[in-house]
Order: C-alpha cells, then sequence, then structure tokens
C-alpha cells in the first residue's frame, strides 16, 4: 500500500527561482547555481513513493538536502513545485486548516538536537500534540504517561529535559511523536547527535517498536552504516537530488555511479578500520609546564589552532583554543590551566571507525584517542575520509 | 556655495508639527480631557491608598518582599530597611508614594502596549521595519520633548507626566519582546508547528514561555527608564520626588537637592533589584 508519494518535487531557496530551476535542467553544479542567480538548490526534481509500514532511510552528505526534504513533507518548507501525496490527498495544494489537521493527526517530527521545550516537563513535552489538538487534560495525560513508560521514562515525567542524557531526551522526543499515535515518524537525523553506542541501542529499540507499530518512517541519516541498519529500502541523495533508490543489498552490490560506489566503499573499510589505524600525532601542550606562549608559538609551528592538552604523565586534560591561548598571553597568564576545555570526546584505540564516523561529523573539535587516560593520538575528519576512500594496498600503510 | 544654500527657504517643519498638534488639540480635546480627568482621579486614588498604608507596614512589606526575592539573602532587604527609612526620616514619604504611582502607572501602560507590539514586530517582517526606526527615533529624542505634547493633550499635572514617561519608557519592552520570541531556537517553533499548532497556541505554549526572561529584561529597562523620567516630568507639575529635586534646582537648595535625589536613587535601586530578581527566579 502506497502511503506518501512524491513527484518531481523541488525547493529552491531564495530569489530568481525560475532561473535557478532552468539552470538545474542544464545539469549546473550547485554552486555554479547559487553564483549566477543567488538562489540555493535545496532539493531537485525529487520523486519517490513509500509503502504503508516500510522504514525508508534517506541518505546524504550534510548539505545534500535530507532536511529539506523531509520538512517539504509536512510543509514546515513550502515546495517550489511538485505534488506531496499522503494517503493520496494532495498536501502541497492543501490549505491551512487541512494541513493542520494533517499534522495534527498524520504524522509527527523527531529532531536532530531533539526538539524538546525546555520549560516544560518530559510529561509536558509528551503531551504537547495531544494538548494542541484539544484532548482533554485527563486523557492526554494518560496517553502521555503509557508514552513515557513505553520509552522506559515515567519515573522521570516531572523532570524537565536539560536534567537528562541525550539518548533519554531522545526516547522522549520519539515518546512525544509516538504519543499523538501517527501513521507517519518523520525521523530528521534523529540518532545522529548521540553516541556511537547509545545510538546503536536506540536503532535497536526502534526496530523492535516497528515490529509491533507498523508505522510508515522516514528516517534520515548521513550514515551509511545506520540506513543499511534500519532502512527497508534507502534513498541517497546528492547535491539537492536522489541518485538511487533500492534496498540495501541493491546498493552495496550495483552502486548507481562512482558517487554510490565511494559510499558503498566507505561501508567495508569502515568495518575495519580501527581508530589506531587512522589517528594521527597530536599536537599538545602540557599543562603542568607550558604557558600561553609556548602554546601559541606551538600552534604557529605546527599550523594549529588548537592543542591538545595533556598533563606530564601525558594524560589528556583536554584542549584550548588559539583564541583563548592569545587571550591569556594578553592577560600575562604563567599557565595554561585556566583556558583548558575538558568536554573532548575520545575513543579507545580499538574503536571500529564505522562507529567514530557519526561523532566526528557532530564533533566541532579533533576526538582524542585514549588508553588507559593516555593521549594517543587524535582523529581528524579529513584524514580519516581520506583514509576511507583510498585503497586497501594505502591503507595498510598507516598500520 | 553659502549663498546658494542660503536661497533654499527655510522648510517650515515647525509650523506643520505646530498646526498638526493645534489640529488633534482641538478635535479630540474632549477625548483628552476625559482621559485627564479619569487618569488624575485613578491616580489620586491609588496614591492615596499607598498614602494611607502605615509607612513601618509598607517597608516591612517590602523588606520581607526583597529577602525571599533574592533567595532569602539580607543584602537587599537590609539595603531597603535602612533606605526606606531615611527617606521617611527625611520628611519625602509623601512625595515617595506619588512617585511610586507614577512609576507603576508609566510602566503597566508601556507594558500593555509595548508587549503585543514586540510581538506584531517578530511576527512581522514588514511590521518591523516600520517600528524599529519609530523605536530609535523615541528613544534618541530628548526626554525633555515629550513634555510639549504632553502639556497641549493634558496640561498640567501627573498625567501628562505618566505619558511623556510611557513615550520614553516603551521602546526597551517593544525591543525586547521581538529579540526575545526572534530567539526562540528555531527546532522548537519548528517543533510547535510541526504538531500543527495554531499560530496562538505557539504563541503561548513555546514562544511566550521561551522568550519571558528577556521580556523580562526589557521590562525592567522599562520601569528604570519611567524612572528616570520623574525629575523630568516633575517640570509639569507632575508630583513626587522630582519636584523636590527641581525645588531645590530653582532655589539653588544643595542640601535640599542632594537629599530628595539620594531618595531617588535608593529607590531605583530597589526597584531595579526587585524587578531583576523577580526574573532571575522566574526563569529557574
Ligand atoms: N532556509 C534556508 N534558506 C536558504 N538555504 C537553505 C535553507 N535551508 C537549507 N538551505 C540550503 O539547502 C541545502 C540543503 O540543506 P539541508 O536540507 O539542511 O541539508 P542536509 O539536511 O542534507 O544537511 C543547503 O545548501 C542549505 O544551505
Ligand atoms: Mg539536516
Amino acid at each position: 500500500m502506497e502511503k506518501i508519494k512524491i513527484e518531481h518535487v523541488s525547493k529552491v531557496f531564495g530569489k530568481h527561482i525560475p532561473q535557478a530551476l532552468e539552470l538545474v535542467k542544464q545539469q549546473k553544479s550547485k554552486t555554479d547555481i547559487l553564483k549566477e542567480t543567488g538562489a540555493t538548490v535545496g532539493v531537485y526534481d525529487a520523486s519517490f513513493t513509500v509503502n504503508e509500514g516500510e522504514i525508508f532511510v534517506i541518505m546524504g552528505l550534510s548539505g545534500s538536502g535530507k532536511s529539506t526534504l523531509i520538512r517539504l513533507l509536512n510543509r514546515l518548507i513550502e515546495p517550489t513545485s511538485g505534488n506531496i501525496y499522503i494517503d493520496g490527498e494532495n498536501i502541497s495544494t492543501m490549505g491551512k486548516e487541512s494541513l493542520r489537521t494533517v499534522r495534527r493527526n498524520k504524522m509527527s517530527m523527531v529532531f536532530q538536537n531533539f526538539g524538546l521545550f525546555p520549560h516544560r516537563t518530559l510529561l509536558q513535552n509528551t503531551e504537547y500534540g495531544l494538548e494542541v489538538r484539544g484532548v482533554p487534560k485527563e486523557e492526554r495525560q494518560a496517553k502521555a504517561e503509557q508514552a513515557l513508560e513505553n520509552a522506559g521514562l515515567l519515573a522521570y515525567k516531572d523532570q524537565y529535559p536539560n536534567q537528562l542524557s541525550g539518548g533519554m531526551q531522545q526516547r522522549v522526543g520519539l515518546a512525544r511523536a509516538l504519543a499523538n499515535d501517527p501513521e507517519i515518524l518523520l525521523m530528521d537525523e534523529a540518532f545522529s547527535a548521540l553516541d556511537p553506542l547509545i545510538r546503536k541501542e536506540m536503532q535497536d529499540e526502534l526496530l523492535d517498536l516497528q515490529q509491533t507499530l507498523k508505522k510508515t518512517i522516514l528516517f534520515i541519516t548521513h550514515d551509511l552504516n545506520e540506513a543499511l541498519r534500519i532502512g527497508d529500502r534507502i534513498a541517497i541523495m546528492k547535491d539537492g537530488s536522489i541518485i538511487q533508490i533500492g534496498t540495501g543489498e541493491e546498493i552495496l552490490t550495483n552502486p548507481a555511479n562512482d558517487y554510490v560506489k565511494t559510499f558503498v566503499e566507505d561501508v567495508d573499510r569502515s568495518k575495519v578500520l580501527t581508530a589506531e589505524n587512522v589517528m594521527v600525532r597530536p599536537v599538545s601542550v602540557n599543562v603542568d609546564l607550558d604557558g600561553p606562549k609556548v602554546a601559541l608559538k606551538r600552534m604557529r609551528q605546527e599550523a594549529v589552532s588548537l592543542l591538545m592538552a595533556v598533563d606530564k604523565n601525558r594524560h589528556l586534560k583536554g584542549y584550548i583554543t588559539a583564541d583563548d591561548a592569545l587571550a591569556a598571553a594578553k592577560q600575562q597568564e604563567q599557565t595554561v590551566h585556566s583556558i583548558v576545555q575538558s568536554e573532548v570526546l575520545t575513543v579507545p584505540p580499538d574503536m571500529l571507525i564505522q562507529d567514530i564516523l557519526g561523532m566526528i561529523y557532530n564533533s566541532p573539535t579533533p576526538i582524542a584517542v585514549v588508553k588507559d587516560e593516555r593521549l594517543l593520538g587524535v582523529l581528524i575528519r579529513g584524514v580519516v575520509i581520506q583514509a576511507l576512500s583510498t585503497s586497501d594496498e594505502e591503507a595498510e600503510v598507516h598500520e | 556655495m553659502n549663498n546658494f544654500l542660503d536661497n533654499i527657504p527655510k522648510i517650515p517643519l515647525a509650523p506643520w508639527v505646530e498646526s498638526a498638534m493645534d489640529w488633534l488639540t482641538s478635535n479630540f480635546s474632549a477625548f483628552f480631557n476625559s482621559i485627564q480627568q479619569f487618569g488624575k482621579l485613578l491616580m489620586n486614588q491609588v496614591t492615596d491608598l499607598l498614602i494611607s498604608i502605615p509607612a513601618i507596614l509598607l517597608i516591612v512589606l517590602v523588606v520581607i518582599l526583597a529577602f525571599f526575592i533574592t533567595g532569602k539573602k539580607f543584602g537587599l532587604a537590609a539595603f531597603s530597611l535602612i533606605g526606606l527609612l531615611f527617606i521617611y526620616n527625611q520628611g519625602l514619604w509623601t512625595n515617595l508614594m506619588e512617585t511610586t504611582t507614577l512609576v507603576i502607572f508609566s510602566s503597566i501602560i508601556s507594558i500593555i502596549i509595548g508587549i503585543p507590539l514586540g510581538i506584531l514586530m517578530s511576527k512581522s517582517t514588514i511590521a518591523e521595519s516600520i517600528i524599529k526606526p519609530i523605536l530609535d527615533f523615541m528613544q534618541t529624542m530628548p526626554g525633555f520633548v515629550y513634555l510639549i505634547p504632553a502639556v497641549a493633550f493634558f496640561g498640567i499635572g501627573i498625567v501628562p507626566g505618566v505619558f511623556a514617561s510611557v513615550i520614553f519608557a516603551l521602546p526597551p519592552t517593544v525591543r525586547m519582546t521581538n529579540l526575545g520570541i526572534r530567539q526562540v531556537p528555531k527546532e522548537l517553533v519548528e517543533a510547535a508547528d510541526s504538531y500543527g499548532s495554531t499560530a496562538r497556541q505557539k504563541l503561548f505554549k513555546v514562544e511566550i514561555p521561551l522568550a519571558k526572561s528577556t521580556i523580562m529584561a526589557g521590562i525592567n529597562q522599562t520601569v528604570m527608564l519611567s524612572l528616570s523620567m520623574v525629575v523630568i516630568a516633575s517640570m509639569i507639575g507632575a508630583p513626587g520626588l522630582g519636584r523636590e529635586v527641581l525645588t531645590a534646582l530653582q532655589r539653588t537648595q544643595v542640601g535640599n537637592g542632594f537629599v530628595a535625589g539620594l531618595g531617588l536613587v535608593i529607590f531605583a535601586i530597589i526597584i531595579d533589584r526587585l524587578t531583576q530578581s523577580f526574573n532571575k527566579k522566574k526563569t529557574l
């Protein structure tokens, strides 16, 4: 049964939209179009159908238009052209009132950064959808409590979101969506902000849920492994266009073009390579000895804007940034203690790159490879991705 | 060159403004009059009520409020106690109550006008582009200038004082309401929309609660600005501590001027800290 049908849907942001669409037809690149018209192509000519009870994954690198595409479905973003049908109803031409009814009853969204209301308790968050729909208080609370119970979070119902870990918050995000009992779940990188272990757990939970709930799920990710784990079918996006749709198997064995092929190759490698294989020598500063001036000098020598901070036993303390070091030097500080930022992601040397990729996409700072507290190396996005795309012989060299 | 500039006739902006004012005052005099009458009556009653409360009782209430609202700290409570006793001791209690009425009324009116205006501004880019320059204008124009239309419309006394204070003190509340609502994280606005909230539900259930501390900061500024108009408003007959300062100025009584000024400072500090702590407490 066809649940969602998208026909030739495009979204262009900015002005000069017709010209931009014309240029897309001429196969101009996104950057050229931006240069010529000032318009950004978010999604171009997307067509696909999603069946009832299916988990349909949309995958692509950051900026490929995934978030835009999923927001066209509930019209958080208005489509520039094309038609979107849900249960045969055309969403794209619907009036405000009907659109609101669809949003209230048919589909719920789960957000990358959870989208929980910080001023509402977990219970109040969970009942939000029912509340705006006008469900009486007792009934909606009972439903929300049930949803929290299913997520294993009922005990926390009177707490506020910021009192919980990321994984717990996203469970609430999911509970809020499910409390509405929608037919369709829209999940925009719902697990991307979570630690790899929690992430895997959540993926399993979602699959378990789906066994019993049989929702139609549109799931977005930038991680092919996640896509392969949970997707019944996968659509791969690049620069706003969908370039291949198929089951995981089909995509792995029969990639549509070189772009998909590189993705597919990454999968295999990322399952083999570990952090140790791809880490680079850390540029560090000794917090017990070095002051901000030394730190700045080292940054200049090594052409980096950030140093890992270790103590005399090479135990990781955090990192310092050039800006902070500069400020500290100005203040005539003698040590760098005060500017060490301790929140740095660490991984053990034997962790699979597969499990690190998600972190590395979201981490503004390098990830430290640490064993028994000692800093062994750091993972830098560019180097990791390069390692994943080089041929096998070259990868050996790193080992 | 100079000659050429001199040959351009003077644009009669001042006469234009004047005739506009004349038109307003002559055509709406009944309207302004009734506001003047009603406002005066209402404010006098509030002042009378405040004065009828025994000073010592009011002081104790303020001290207790200060104590609890600052999280059971003694600092502000002690300051309020000493400060208010000092004002009483200097024979300025009645003036303080008059000033309080003036500040209360101009703040409340500013809030009643300012918050909806700020909301409108946050929702419509067109409204924002129209209101913003007007706010800039209102804030940069010296407060004295507002006394002129105030007198033209409402004569002298407390009502024109409140009128001038409202114009002068309104902008921060409008601005900060607009800012607070625009600063609500995009994902939360999307969450509210995606669950099918109406515009009103989104505003009251999500945007205003999340903008509350910013709005409160704007209100705090508004209260402080209306307080700063107290002396200026006394020039058109608004009663209160400001009038004492003005009288002292006119008679060059340095001592009296200093004492009344000090009273204003004490009052300002208490009000500022109270509204600020109120805000902190609320956002916890
Ligand atoms: N509101 C917007 N205005 C202008 N450009 C936008 C807007 N939202 C997204 N874009 C652009 O559209 C493209 C796709 O963005 P997005 O859908 O967020 O990608 P993804 O979710 O895959 O990372 C990007 O180039 C982005 O800069
Ligand atoms: Mg995205």
